[in-house]
């Protein structure tokens, strides 16, 4: 992390360059300090704002890409299926650097189909779903994430078993899962940084308080659920190739991830010491554990693969974006073309 | 028998499906073609992959005529399951080619037919010991003996059986073989002077091709420079698609570094692959996606989005007999309605229509410049009988003209202009400039919404500003007519008696329209190649008394359309409404006029 009294970053930057217009969710929304935290990881990962591509979906934090990085260029496309529209730019031009936020009605209903396919096809992206457990923007109706007997506002009392999607993910092959906590700014900077130098889908489940509609001491995605009952697994941090390492060095279990970039993802053992998110088996035992445990949300890296392959690897493409690609470059010569037709005859 | 009826019939071949019987018809078909005689084959083919009747007609014509018949003339029976009813369909006078292992073969029913029983399968099991390829074969049998019984060139037949086997030497010489059996066979147990009917050369296909009309829009979209297609399969679109990623395997990977000029995706679903293209195109690419009428119902919703942010792509259409799933191997064109405002409020789409491989080709290709010059989506609407029958047609050219990217300002454009609003009307004609992501300019990123938006793409609901949006809109998809391809006109410039038609049912109103001035009528026939309709389209039922609507759909989806524009001429317009899914034929047409026409055109 560069040194938090540093005014620019690598690129000459100041964290104003990555600010957006001013939000205009309800005061305290968790989705409000994740747009913070994208700011700060995106400055201090010194991204090329104009290079920065914000896709989303419908929602209140699908209005979020407004509110972050306004020198990039965003498109707000149509309930649950960001995916879809993440997936064509990307293959467009792979230098753009996508993120897409979506919530949990987005993602887990709506929407999870195309969120299914864009790991299945591991679009080179960070997928941040801001997860309340609530449909905000509807006025308070309980999502596919919110758990059994999870309370909201009125207090009407959830039936239903709620849906996972780090465990979708996982099971989808995703090569990088995290569950974050918006409240939790170094875990979920961190988080984003790593999932910015990823090659890959990074999916952060990031649970996010509806202070309006879900934010009950009994609702499961609120603020003081949250603070009471988060554990997280271990602390995140993040060192670029140009960072100096004297940063977050503590004693104790230490796991150091490397990225294919150079950087490192520093994983301080807290509650669990021994867990490897880079072991499938371990990864899934946890989601299974957290499910199984109403009593705790885990927190942090849950999973992370290096040897992703991803969607512009698959479709080989090269560097020049499909956009800026000429007639002489995209039709066939003429007696190659002509040379064709005469099998027609 | 008397003089033979040359050019100028039709032959029905019934088999089963899955008994790759496709590579024989289309030798046979292929063969009449290059003798220089015109030939238009129609497949009729089942919702199935084996097991199902099949049909595979070839109208051989002189006379140009080139939509189904409606006759059948000569008879291939193949399938025991459909032979009884097949043989009932025969013209008087006709020709039955029939397996002899059929109960037909013995006791067909009609004393006004000549038949001919051939023992298929023992012709073709001296070639093959294995069943399979033994049915295969079969059907080569029958090219054999058509080959011989309708004077077909056995020259031409080896040259079409090379060219379609390519390199495979063994498989060309098997299949020559075969065809070289049946003619022995048909001339050792027949006498072809019992056979009515005869193909002889003439040069009426010279320089011309024959290419399906989905073969035809991937060509056009190759040339037109496009470089994403997002896709769900579905019939009858899917070869669009498929026949494009060949294209771009065969022209557009580099063959130093293996790098893709493309990219495609076979999507999740139709959703998805117009999201895809959206994407694509907000990006910047020239994207599509092929689909049919199931596709595009749930298209609606991206349809609208990409309306309203207003992002180009295209989206091709490729009809098929509705609704619902309906008859998805059979033909109509029921989505006219559907793809003009698909979405919720005042979603309004520009449909190119075009009619045979050339225009097909042609529009796909432009329907990338219009799509970027007024950036919205495009529809082409073509239909199963065009997209998956093979069409004659003339040579497709290679373009002259470069892309047209449309309003879309640079780094360095915004650095002259000095000012960007994404949604303004600077040019009065409805449409604003663009940029692309990743432009690196401090007035050039803009948040695209499809929730309502000012002219600087920022967030209102200002009625006044919403109005202005949505009226801008209309303002630039009527500004496009001044650009999309106006409607033809054919026929007798004084006739009174009109014809309006759009896409494939343009086969049977050519034909519909020279019987009916044979019976002295004379008519003007136009064809709608885009929507929305121009004025020329009011001026010509104005001009005429009468106008009939040719359409292949159930409610006169058009006519609608034209009413709309025209209310004071609805009096005027007259539906031919053709939508059981069969390819139309000029019949209908013919026999509509016929019964009508004498109210309006007094002597």
């Amino acid at each position: 992390m560069p040194d938090s009294a540093a005014k620019t970053n690598r690129v000459g930057l100041e964290k104003k360059d990555y600010s957006g217009s001013k939000s205009t969710l309800c005061i305290g929304c968790g989705h409000d300090q994740i747009t913070r935290h994208i700011i700060a990881a995106a400055f201090e990962s010194g991204i090329d704002p104009y290079n920065v591509v914000k896709t989303s979906g419908i929602g209140c934090s699908s209005k979020t890409p407004a509110y972050f990085i306004d020198k990039g260029f965003s498109i707000n496309s149509v309930h649950g299926r960001m995916p879809s529209v993440a997936t064509g730019a990307n293959a467009v031009n792979k230098h753009l650097v996508t993120i897409g936020v979506s919530g949990d009605g987005d993602t887990a209903s709506i929407g999870m189909g195309q969120f299914c396919h864009v790991v299945r096809r591991n679009v080179n992206m960070v997928y941040i779903i801001e997860n309340n457990g609530v449909y905000g923007l509807t006025k308070g109706q309980f999502s596919a994430t919110s758990e059994e007997g999870s309370l909201k506002k009125g207090g009407e009392v959830n039936p239903f078993d709620h849906m996972d999607m780090c465990t979708l993910a996982l099971d989808m092959g995703c090569s990088f899962v995290a569950r974050s906590f918006s409240g939790d700014a170094k875990q979920m900077v961190n988080l984003i940084r790593a999932g910015l130098s990823h090659d890959g889908l990074a999916v952060i489940d990031c649970i996010s308080p509806c202070v309006t509609f879900n934010n009950l001491p009994g609702s499961t995605k609120g603020f003081q659920w949250l603070r009471e009952h988060n554990v997280s697994l271990h602390e995140v941090g993040f060192v670029a190739p140009y960072e100096a390492e004297e940063v977050d060095q503590k004693p104790g279990e230490e796991v150091s991830v490397g990225m294919p970039d150079g950087s490192h993802i520093r994983l301080h053992a807290l509650s669990e010491k021994d867990y490897d998110p880079t072991s499938f088996h371990a990864a899934r035992q946890m989601l299974e554990r957290d499910r199984s445990d109403p009593d705790h949300v885990y927190t942090g890296l849950i999973y992370y693969k290096q040897d992703s392959h991803t969607h512009d690897q698959v479709l080989q493409l090269g560097d020049k974006p499909l956009s800026l690609l000429n007639e002489k470059e995209l039709r066939p010569r003429q007696a190659d073309f002509e040379a064709l037709i005469d099998t027609f005859h | 028998m008397s003089s033979k009826i040359v050019n100028e019939f039709t032959i029905n071949i019934a088999t089963v499906n899955g008994s790759g019987s496709a590579s024989s018809n289309t030798i046979l078909a292929k063969s009449i073609f290059r003798m220089g005689v015109m030939v238009s084959p129609k497949n009729l083919f089942p919702s199935n992959i084996a097991g199902m009747p099949t049909w595979f007609l070839v109208r051989v014509s002189e006379k140009q005529y080139l939509a189904r018949s409606g006759t059948t003339e000569v008879f291939v029976a193949m399938n025991a399951a459909t032979a009884e009813k097949d043989i009932k369909t025969l013209l008087p006078g006709g020709v039955l080619f029939i397996d002899e292992a059929l109960p037909q073969a013995k006791s067909h029913g009609r004393d006004d037919i000549t038949v001919f029983a051939v023992p298929f399968a023992k012709i073709a099991k001296g070639f093959a010991p294995d069943v399979r390829l033994r049915k295969l074969l079969a059907n080569m049998v029958y090219v054999g003996v058509l080959t011989e019984m309708l004077s077909l060139d056995q020259g031409v037949v080896n040259k079409v059986i090379e060219d379609q086997f390519g390199s495979k030497q063994k498989v060309i010489k098997l299949n020559q073989d075969v065809v070289a059996a049946g003619i022995a066979f048909a001339k050792e147990n027949f006498d072809s002077s019992q056979c009515r009917y005869a193909v002889e050369a003439r040069d009426q296909t010279a320089g011309k091709i024959l290419i399906e009309g989905n073969e035809a829009a991937a060509l056009g979209c190759l040339m037109g420079g496009c470089t994403f297609v997002g896709w769900y399969p579905i019939t009858p679109s899917s070869s669009v698609c498929e026949g494009l990623i060949d294209l771009f395997k065969k022209y557009r990977v580099d063959k130093e570094t293996g790098e893709h000029r493309y990219a495609a995706v076979q999507a999740e679903d139709e959703l998805a692959s117009l999201g895809q293209v959206l994407g694509a195109g907000w990006a910047g690419a020239r994207a599509m996606t092929a689909t049919s009428g199931p596709g595009i119902s749930l298209m609606g919703e991206f349809a609208g989005f990409g309306y309203f942010a207003e992002i180009p792509g295209v989206v091709f259409d490729i009809q098929r007999a509705g609704p619902s799933t309906g008859l998805p191997t059979r033909t109509q064109q029921g989505d006219i309605s559907m793809c003009r405002s698909l979405s919720h409020g005042d979603t309004e789409h520009i449909l190119l229509i075009p009619a045979g491989p050339e225009e097909i080709y042609e529009f796909s290709r432009r329907a990338f410049d219009f799509a970027e010059r007024f950036q919205t989506l495009i529809f082409v609407l073509s239909d199963l009988d065009q997209g998956m029958n093979l069409l004659t047609s003339e040579r497709l050219e290679y373009p002259v003209d470069d892309f047209d990217r449309g309003k879309v300002l640079d780094k360095e454009a915004l650095e002259k202009v000095g000012e960007f609003s994404r949604y303004k009307d600077v040019d009065g004609d409805g449409v604003p400039y663009r940029t692309l992501p990743g432009t690196r300019h401090p007035l050039a990123p803009y948040f695209t919404r499809g929730s309502g938006h000012d002219e600087n793409a920022n967030y209102t609901e200002d009625p006044e500003v919403h109005t202005a949006m949505v009226d801008r809109l209309k303002r630039k998809i009527d500004g496009a007519i001044a650009f999309t391809p106006k409607p033809t006109i054919v026929g007798d410039p004084s006739g009174k008696v009109g014809i309006i038609h759009y896409g494939s049912t343009r086969y049977a109103v050519t034909e519909a329209r020279h019987r009916l001035e044979a019976e002295g009528i004379q008519m003007r026939s136009m064809r709608i190649r885009s929507v929305p309709l121009h004025d020329e389209v009011i001026e010509f039922v104005r001009d005429c008394d009468v106008i009939y609507m040719v359409e292949q759909n159930r409610d006169g989806q058009m006519a609608d359309l034209l009413i709309v524009k025209a209310p004071a001429l609805a009096a005027k317009v007259k539906k031919i409404l053709y939508y059981g899914g069969m390819p139309m034929s000029a019949q209908p047409i013919v026999d509509a006029v016929m019964s009508s026409v004498k109210e309006f055109v007094h002597a």
